[in-house]
């Protein structure tokens, strides 16, 4: 009896170590596939990188002779000198056409100004006396990376301004810009575009490289013989899975440092943290690219669906370039089985406010939801095919 | 009578309405190189899948090397070999990988899998070719390599769907020198083919029509009881009264 448990022991052990040779000369045999693949290669690993630089330098917000609109209901000596400050800058470009303040609405919904600056009536009275006045900024920030940028210029124009004034005067005087964001107050998804691009890239690369890989082997009859050997369909999976995560990880490694040093936006919460996200993210990523190379049968049709069903959705509706809260209802709710929706309010949270977990387990939670739901319906869907 | 490795009793599949496999009921011996004929959707396939492990039957019962079709298809795997009518190795791997991949997923020792491809890359004369990519291989030489490579974990059975599509008389004669090979180290064969020629170099053929085995025996046989001279004539005589063919 004692003899035959021990067998059986060992017999186990035996086995165990049979699986992971069988599961690592698979992993072996997808990198030889990724590693040779000249135009895979420069998918994973030329896109982040051309991604982050493209969207960091070539996209930037850059403003150049903009026109502002300004209404100076002070018309004295601080408005004035205020006004050609700006003027002087090779910034902006002082509008005159509207002098009525009640046209200000109007010049915006049109979009003949993006900018205006209003001063109210006492300004230099008020700054001289009470040592601090107001002044309002308005910015249509429908396009909130520009509606920053511009705002920032002038609030240091300003500042530069009040910085001067101080070093006449002994009591310190304060000019407060009261800014105003049209259309989107919020500056959701504002000019935090690496979580965006971290989203993306994962995104594509696991989903569409790994439906790809997998109905090749489909197209190409490997996978048949595959299914004949003695390897578990659920292990021909993962070990089809496990290269892209290696893969995905190193570019985020890469999208990090790319962001860090060149592009200079830190990342100011746990890496630590960051990384088991992304890690989660992936896992939904690569389920995902599973059930579609699962549900389709040419490399083709795959690398539509993962275009089309996937990139379309995560660039409309991960908030990374149009506000979620600006959409229709309708939109709003769907936009909640996008994962990469919330890996995006996770990388966010985590890159730029510095957050820990306790912040952002709900969103945490949902992606995990969406991985697991994935993951039963392409077991379910894989069983179907196989009977 | 010698051993009985595969063994089918009324074997059948059938997709809703669609009967696939009709009762199919047939052994085949130990060595023995089996022929498994049949027109485009007579069912041939369908039976093969069910028999090495990948389509559960409807109903009847069958045993591969022993093991039962439906619940011991883990073990018939270990137990054969496959090849497929596509071309079933890594084209962007070359000739070593290859070997050393599937040595690796039937969990053959690092040392049997060294022992091994030496031995198939001499025999296949393959020597200058172990480390080129398989894509760059002539075709008749990638069969002859997916053939071997099927072998490499010693299955007492070996499926082969329709192994010699598209290549020339020449390759296709050389690739059944490695299948009397094999047959004379006592690893059953089982064939399916297009070609009536092929037909007769196997030891017995089976012919589906329509989902069912409607002749069984050797080809010699087959000829003298249809009184014709070839097995493509056989095939035809009953072949012609199939309603379901593509």
């Amino acid at each position: 009896m004692k003899f035959s448990m021990s067998w059986q022991g060992a017999q186990n052990v035996r086995n165990k170590n049979t699986k992971m040779k069988q599961f690592l000369a698979f992993v072996k045999k997808e990198f030889y596939h990724v590693l040779r693949d000249k135009r895979t290669l420069l998918i994973l690993f030329g896109m982040p990188i051309a991604q982050i630089l493209i969207f960091g330098f070539a996209l930037t917000n850059e403003v150049r002779n903009e026109k502002i609109l300004i209404v100076d209901n002070a018309k004295d000596i601080s408005s004035q000198r205020i006004i050609s400050e700006i003027a002087a800058s090779k910034y902006f470009q002082i509008d005159n056409s509207v002098n009525d303040p009640n046209q200000i609405t109007r010049a915006f919904k049109k979009g003949i100004i993006r900018v205006a600056l209003i001063f109210p009536a006492n300004f230099n009275n008020d700054l001289m006396h009470l040592h601090k006045a107001q002044i309002q900024l308005i910015a249509d920030a429908s396009d909130p990376n520009v509606a920053t940028t511009l705002t920032n210029y002038i609030s240091a124009i300003i500042g530069a301004y009040q910085l001067n004034l101080n070093q006449t005067y002994k009591i310190p005087l304060r000019i407060i810009p009261q800014i105003r964001m049209l259309y989107n107050p919020e500056l959701k998804g504002a000019p935090n575009f690496v979580p965006g691009v971290m989203a993306l890239v994962l995104m594509l690369i696991c989903v569409l490289v790994t439906a790809i890989s997998i109905v090749k082997e489909k197209e190409t009859g490997t996978m048949e013989i595959l299914l004949v050997s003695p390897l578990k369909p659920i292990l021909v999976i993962l070990a089809k899975a496990v290269p892209y995560l290696l893969l995905s990880l190193i570019n985020v490694a890469t999208i990090l440092l790319l962001s860090v040093f060149v592009l200079k936006v830190p990342v100011i919460g746990s890496i630590l943290l960051l990384f088991a996200e992304s890690t989660l993210f992936i896992i939904t990523c690569l389920t995902l690219g599973i059930f579609i190379s699962i549900k389709t049968n040419t490399q083709q049709l795959a690398m539509l669906v993962s275009l089309m069903g996937m990139l379309l959705p995560t660039v409309l509706f991960s908030g990374f370039m149009f506000p979620i809260e600006n959409m229709p209802v309708g939109l709003q709710i769907f936009s909640n089985i996008v994962p990469s929706k919330w890996f995006y309010i996770i990388v966010k949270s985590i890159m730029i406010k510095g957050v820990g977990f306790s912040v952002i387990w709900k969103e945490t939670l949902a992606l995990a939801g969406i991985a697991l739901f994935l993951f039963l319906i392409s077991i379910k869907s894989f069983k179907i095919r196989m009977a | 009578m010698s051993e009985v490795v595969i063994k089918t009793n009324k074997l059948t599949k059938s997709f809703g309405d669609f009967i696939a496999v009709n009762e199919i009921s047939f052994e085949v011996f130990r060595g023995e190189i089996f022929g498994f004929l049949g027109a485009n959707g007579a069912g041939k396939t369908t039976a093969m899948r069910m028999l090495i492990g990948l389509s559960k039957p409807t109903s009847g019962s069958g045993t591969v090397a022993g093991f039962d079709v439906y619940k011991q298809t883990e073990n018939i795997k270990k137990n054969i070999g496959y090849m497929s009518q596509k071309f079933s190795l890594y084209e962007d791997l070359t000739v070593i990988e290859n070997i050393s991949f599937y040595g690796g997923i039937y969990g053959l020792r690092d040392a049997e899998i060294k022992t091994k491809s030496d031995q198939l890359i001499t025999e296949l004369g393959l020597q200058n070719q172990a480390k080129e990519l398989v894509g760059s291989l002539p075709l008749g030489w990638k069969q002859k390599l997916s053939f071997s490579v099927a072998l490499l974990h010693e299955p007492k059975i070996i499926f082969l769907d329709e192994p010699t599509g598209g290549v020339d008389p020449l390759t296709r004669r050389q690739f059944w020198d490695l299948i009397y090979a094999a047959s004379d180290k006592g690893i059953t064969i089982f064939v399916t083919t297009h070609y009536m020629d092929e037909a007769e170099y196997c030891n017995r053929i089976s012919i589906m029509v329509d989902g069912k085995i409607e002749a069984l025996d050797s080809p010699q046989n087959l000829k003298k009881r249809y009184g014709v001279k070839s097995i493509d004539e056989v095939f035809y005589e009953l072949a012609r009264g199939a309603k379901r063919s593509e």
